[in-house]
């Protein structure tokens, strides 16, 4: 796959869908539907996506799409491709159908957690995608479990006496793998080749598998709409992001940086990190956790 | 006129797939796209990264921005590699 | 006649109607249901889908995705695990799913409570769901047809109320249907929209805003009360095939009674007893038992009850601070036209005997106070 081909591949996500100017899922959404080219029906949990994409009367959605409510894509999901076996035992469908649920970090790492583990451990034949932007953001920048220690919402709000969220960010990549499902991925919007191939292999995959996607929000992150993409290409280059995948029981890294950049450039990018930038040993402090993360992934990309 | 409860599908289901496009998000836009066509090499990755899916193809070229989506994020001027995409104060909006 | 449970009845009829998907979760009372449902696909008896979820919740949500993708599909549960579904039954209304359950009657917590009352199908009366409640396990496995066929009529879902323990755990004698029959009567289920139509991509579960949202649920609201002449029609069929009448109230020794009972599920069984050995003593007492709660049959409560002196509406349930339920209901019927009673009876559970039944019935023979509440120590 390159941009050319990716350009031209079939959509399944149409304009006039009311996202905010540079918003990361867009591009996201697009690049995963095209890397398969059965039909998909798509069970998405409220939020941003949902919610931009489906003001009545009009869908962006060029594919079948159902949403249900805030944690529960993936039971929703379990409900349909089992409607699809059942049909399919019978002989009354042929075709091959991939199922793809969708949430953000709230409908994922938080409200939606049971459902995903239940679905997972299930073994229903679906892909995950997680579009993680770090906070509750349909509702207006609230903390959830994935949003990075130190950073400023709504309700972590910096202050005298505070500088943000104090936990660290839930490891969604663990948790699932830890279902023993045979593919999960995590990505990033600015490698939508690597997202592609990613997405291909996830759709291929027996059983359930899961993308976890950084998923860049100028609202929320309060950053320029341009440099979306720009940015989730730094959040790999300091390691905040690692890009890596785990296959049938091996983690295979996708990308390391010659020489990784440190945690700052990352944050000052963004105005939801501006009151760090200050804090020497707090950036201390993340980066030493970044630093100690990145090794400990270095270390089970090695074995054997 | 907006339909009333007889005339529209049960359950709110939307029996139009992808009809989002008669809904027009380009009178968001503060800044407008212009491509400089000496400088662009029809890589299209600014296709892949535009949000709105507005940079149109035309037998695998770069044909235009369709300006009826484009909210002006600028995505598009920032990822071009060869810096042949200018965001440029679009005249019709109202500021 | 065949010996069955309420619950095994509930299992039985969803193994002749055979749906392609059935989601579950255990609670006692309902997990007999499942439990048997299990035995049934082990045993390849059905060809159905069942998809053992991780909580309530996903059973409902896992049932609107089936039913979504153009199939049967079906679950049950009690107490809690209604209170848990309760945020995905109106998406399952609201998006005119036709998502058929058995509701095993059981108290909410707190106090936790396994045993019987309404609480927690009166609880998601105004949810948008078809209710049909049944005395015995005769009723909840023809109520269970019934509900199907009346779901998928007006497109609207459906569950089917029985007593935990009292009728689920109950052997009791019953009538069953041969499989053709029942094949038959149902029909195909063939909705217009569905997931897996991939000619017409559809979008289910939009967000509407102040523009739709009213027209969207004023259709419900219509196809909701459209249910109660549906109903009849789907009765009717239902009697060529079985010869067993129903309709969406059951008359009792009412014809001529002065003093009637309002009840639903199986206290109307000891109701019924008790009518029999007051009328021995020449007393004009009957009964007016509820099946179909909601659509609510308010014409058929008033023709029923307006010629009698005293009504007496008892509810297994509680409205903390307002009038239950069922007395709400008779209430509306019958406007300012009569003095009506209300009592309370069985929470979680709690006996009620027959002479409870006779008292009441004697308070108002006698023109006494009625106490609200009956088998609650004062």
């Amino acid at each position: 796959m390159n941009f050319k081909e990716l350009a031209m591949a079939s959509n399944k996500l149409a304009s006039g869908h009311r996202s905010c100017a540079g918003c990361g899922f867009p591009s996201i959404v697009r690049t995963v539907m095209k890397a398969t080219k059965k039909q998909i029906i798509v069970s998405c949990a409220t939020g941003c996506l949902e919610v931009t994409t489906t003001i009545y009367p009009y869908t962006s959605w060029l594919t079948p799409f159902i949403h249900n409510a805030f944690e529960n894509a993936s039971a929703t999901i379990s409900g349909v491709e089992a409607a699809y076996k059942a049909l399919k035992k019978k002989g009354k469908l042929r075709k091959d159908v991939k199922f793809l649920a969708i949430g953000g970090d709230g409908g994922t790492y938080d409200i939606g957690l049971q459902s995903l583990s239940g679905a997972l451990e299930r073994g229903q034949n679906f892909v995950y995608l997680c579009y993680d932007n770090e906070a509750y953001m349909n509702t207006g920048v609230q903390r959830s479990s994935a949003t990075p220690r130190g950073a400023n919402t709504t309700t972590t709000p910096a202050g005298k006496a505070s500088f943000g969220k104090l936990e660290w960010k839930k490891e969604l990549m663990q948790i699932a793998i830890a279902h023993g499902i045979n593919y999960a991925a995590q990505a990033s919007p600015h490698n939508l080749i690597d997202l592609y191939n990613k997405a291909e292999k996830a759709f291929n995959t027996k059983g359930p598998s899961i993308l976890v996607v950084l998923s860049p929000c100028p609202l929320g992150w309060k950053s320029n709409t341009n440099m979306s993409v720009q940015i989730a290409k730094l959040a790999a280059e300091t390691n905040f992001w690692p890009l890596y995948e785990y296959e049938n029981g091996k983690y295979v890294l996708n990308y390391e940086p010659a020489k990784r950049k440190p945690i700052i450039e990352f944050f000052k990018t963004q105005g939801r990190f501006k009151h760090l930038l200050k804090n020497k040993k707090l950036l201390e402090e993340i980066q030493g956790k970044v630093d100690e993360k990145w090794s400990k992934l270095k270390k089970l990309c090695e074995e054997k | 006129m907006k339909k009333n409860y007889k005339q529209i599908p049960i359950g709110g289901m939307i029996t139009k797939a992808g009809n989002s496009e008669e809904y027009k998000t380009g009178d968001w836009k503060s800044f407008k796209p212009e491509r400089d066509e000496k400088k662009c090499t029809n890589c299209l990755i600014c296709v892949n990264y535009c949000p709105e899916n507005c940079i149109k193809v035309k037998n695998g070229k770069l044909n235009h921005f369709d300006l009826d989506y484009c909210k002006g994020c600028g995505i598009c001027a920032t990822e071009c590699p060869f810096k042949a995409i200018v965001m440029e104060l679009d005249t019709e909006c109202e500021l | 006649m065949t010996e069955l449970t309420g619950a095994q009845a509930a299992s039985f009829a969803m193994k002749q109607i055979n749906p392609e998907v059935v989601s579950a979760f255990p609670i006692t009372p309902q997990t007999e249901i499942m439990m048997d449902f299990a035995q049934f696909v082990a045993d390849g008896d059905v060809n159905t889908e069942f998809v053992l979820v991780e909580s309530e919740h996903s059973a409902m949500s896992s049932a609107v995705g089936a039913s979504a993708a153009g199939v049967r599909s079906m679950t049950a549960t009690s107490s809690a695990g209604l209170a848990l579904m309760f945020e995905i039954l109106g998406v399952a209304s609201g998006s005119r799913l036709p998502v058929v359950m058995n509701v095993v009657n059981r108290a909410l917590s707190a106090p936790i409570n396994i045993h019987c009352d309404h609480s927690d199908s009166m609880d998601c009366r105004d949810i948008g769901w078809i209710q049909l409640y049944s005395e015995d396990a005769q009723e909840v496995y023809d109520n269970t047809f019934i509900g199907l066929k009346l779901a998928e009529r007006v497109k609207l879902p459906a569950m089917i109320m029985q007593d935990g323990f009292i009728n689920s755990h109950c052997l009791q004698n019953i009538k069953l249907l041969k499989d053709a029959e029942i094949k038959n009567f149902i029909g195909k289920f063939k909705p217009k929209q569905s997931l897996l139509n991939f000619k017409k991509p559809v979008t289910i579960g939009p967000l509407e805003l102040f523009d739709y949202y009213f027209e969207t649920k004023r259709q419900e609201s219509e196809a909701m009360i459209s249910a109660l002449e549906d109903y009849k029609i789907v009765c009717k069929s239902f009697e060529k095939m079985s010869s067993r009448k129903y309709s969406a109230v059951e008359k009792y020794k009412l014809k001529d009674a002065d003093y009637a009972i309002v009840a639903l599920n199986s206290v109307c069984g000891a109701v019924k007893d008790v009518v029999d050995e007051l009328r021995i003593n020449g007393e004009k007492v009957g009964l007016l038992k509820i099946r179909l709660f909601r659509p609510f049959p308010y014409d058929d409560v008033l023709n029923a009850l307006k010629h009698c002196k005293r009504i007496t509406v008892m509810d297994r349930s509680e409205s903390f601070g307002a009038n239950p339920p069922i007395m709400s209901e008779v209430v509306n019927s019958l406007k300012n036209a009569k003095k009506i009673n209300s009592v309370i009876f069985g929470l979680g559970g709690r006996e009620i005997f027959e002479d409870d039944i006779k008292n009441i019935y004697y308070n108002m023979i006698k023109n006494k106070k009625q106490e609200r509440y009956v088998g609650c120590r004062e």
